[in-house]
């Protein structure tokens, strides 16, 4: 069952800008999800409900979802006046299948996950492997809120404020050797914390990958909060990557390892079906998918009729900058 | 004796199918207003009615040897009920593909049939219903005569395998659903196979003592 406010109070790109705005229209929905509850409690009666309770009641959940991050700064470079993605539909629309294989599991199945202590070990070509502690990772840089275009390859989009910092940030800390060409990234092996992962849906635990000056490009970020507040877990939290010009499952959640290699890393959809997602898996709307077209996508703003007309899906999902990492390359071959 | 209702109890049954069948579509327009079908209700439409589309003609397949396991002979009047509303929702789900997903922009949408498998079995599988649809009448049986009429609607067991490829093929990793689906479509088979084999079923003589005495 899916808990949403009757009417989703979208900001507009204009008062999102404004920290006052911001602020209100959190009110706002805080507002509305507590008269949902109390109006609706019996018949929404699901853990997700639960854990929302718990968290407004338990102040020792300090670093759990739904918790403000300090000095967040707005980049002026990465963001957008595209309609945004309500809050309620960014975190119960979820592909993460250590939780679940349909969409809506995550939410309810991702509150046995803890995110402290949560440790990342980068390792492997490097000249320091280390492993840090997810509270030293967010002190590496000023948080930075992004607002990015996220292209699932499912063919629907959206749009959300990303809290965190470079990904090249995080991996410069290890100093890679010259022979290391690829980036690895893993999910968190444990079916305790992660039930997905006792069915046999994919190869766990989940991989992905990226050759290194994807990596190192500041686009690609290192991903710890959403709209501002902590990452809640079925969006990856404590820590994930987001690259905003590949397609959604290149982006891995809830990462407890790093790894530089050589050669191009086994990654997991690419060993599920090779013909259906390569290891580049770029956006773009000249290869099909084989079961459907790429041209267009559904963006997810939470109304009904605004989102029945799809929209042109961009190459790099509009992230032209990335482009000159590709020259040469043929993207059809290399999809 | 076979339980027999009365005319009256059969048709209050009939009444009581049109409102259950109607039920998924109500549910589905209720959620679509109220914006309960989660983030994505337009590809939550698109699934909901093909499954229920599965359900309802494994259901449709389901009257005869239920039938025949039970004697209750009377159960064949809701078979072409159930089997319109299985073409009802196949159509459904095909219109709400045309809007939903391809905004009616055609070229895209004879692009997408001629190329991709998942989507043309599929269409292939609502065509095969068409037919049987325009023949459900009483007039198209008399026209036909029963044994052509029999023969045409066997097809429906086309229509089921192909449904169920399509829901399997539609799926990106996790087949669990479309297993249950063929699960039971195998099964309905093999009862049929089984009662065919046997031949028609002759009235049952009367219980022997012998068999009452080892109960």
């Amino acid at each position: 069952m899916l808990i949403r406010s009757r009417k989703p109070s979208d900001p507009l790109s204009s008062e999102i800008t404004s920290q006052s705005a911001y602020e209100e229209w959190r009110q706002q929905k805080t507002v509305s999800r507590r008269a949902f509850l109390g109006g609706t409690l019996a018949l929404a009666g699901t853990a997700l409900v639960g854990e929302r309770l718990l968290e407004m009641s338990s102040p020792s959940h300090a670093v759990s979802a739904g918790t403000k991050l300090p000095n967040v700064q707005k980049s002026s470079k990465y963001t957008t006046d595209e309609k945004q993605t309500p809050y309620s539909a960014a975190t119960t629309y979820n592909n993460f299948y250590e939780f679940g294989t349909d969409k809506v599991d995550p939410a309810k199945n991702a509150g046995a996950l803890k995110t402290r202590p949560w440790t990342v070990t980068i390792e492997g070509d490097v000249q320091k492997p280390k492993t840090l502690d997810i509270d030293a990772i967010m002190k590496l840089a000023p948080l930075e809120e992004r607002i990015i275009r996220h292209r699932c390859v499912e063919g629907w989009s959206m749009v959300k404020p990303m809290d965190g910092f470079s990904l090249s940030t995080l991996l410069k800390q290890v100093e890679p050797l010259g022979k290391a060409k690829y980036v690895q990234f893993l999910t968190l092996d444990d079916p305790k914390l992660l039930p997905g992962e006792r069915s046999r849906t994919l190869d766990w635990p989940y991989s992905e990958g990226l050759r290194l000056d994807e990596a190192m490009h500041p686009l690609a970020m290192v991903v710890l909060g959403l709209y501002g507040e902590y990452l809640p877990n079925q969006n990856g939290a404590p820590i994930r990557v987001h690259v905003p010009w590949k397609y959604g499952f290149k982006s891995a959640k809830s990462i407890s390892k790093i790894r530089f290699v050589e050669k191009q890393p086994k990654t997991a959809w690419n060993t599920e079906a090779p013909q259906e997602y390569g290891f580049y898996s770029n956006v773009n709307p000249d290869v099909d998918h084989p079961r459907w077209s790429q041209k267009t996508e559904r963006r997810i703003t939470g109304s009904f009729l605004g989102d029945l007309k799809r929209i042109p899906t961009r190459m790099f999902n509009g992230y032209d900058e990335v482009a000159s990492l590709y020259s040469g390359m043929d993207l059809k071959k290399n999809y | 004796m076979p339980f027999a209702p009365k005319q009256r109890t059969l048709v209050a049954l009939k009444v009581l199918i049109w409102i259950v069948l109607f039920v998924p579509l109500a549910w589905l327009v209720y959620g679509a207003l109220t914006n309960s079908l989660g983030a994505n209700p337009q590809s939550e439409i698109e699934h909901q009615t093909g499954e229920w589309t599965l359900r309802i003609l494994l259901l449709s397949l389901a009257v005869t040897p239920l039938r025949r396991l039970t004697k209750w002979n009377w159960l064949i009047r809701f078979r072409r009920l159930v089997g319109l509303f299985a073409f009802f929702y196949a159509s459904l789900h095909f219109f709400v593909y045309l809007w939903f997903d391809q905004n009616f922009v055609w070229s895209s949408i004879l692009a997408d049939i001629a190329k991709r498998r998942f989507i043309y079995v599929g269409f292939a599988a609502w065509l095969t219903l068409v037919p049987l649809a325009f023949t459900s009448t009483a007039a198209s049986i008399r026209k036909l005569g029963g044994k052509r009429w029999n023969l045409l609607h066997r097809v429906v067991y086309i229509t089921a395998v192909l449904g169920i490829i399509h829901f399997w093929w539609g799926q990106k990793s996790d087949h669990t659903d479309p297993i249950i689906f063929g699960s039971i479509l195998s099964a309905l088979f093999a009862l049929r196979i089984w009662y065919n084999f046997r031949g028609t079923p002759r009235p049952s003589p009367a219980p022997r003592p012998a068999v009452t005495a080892a109960n």
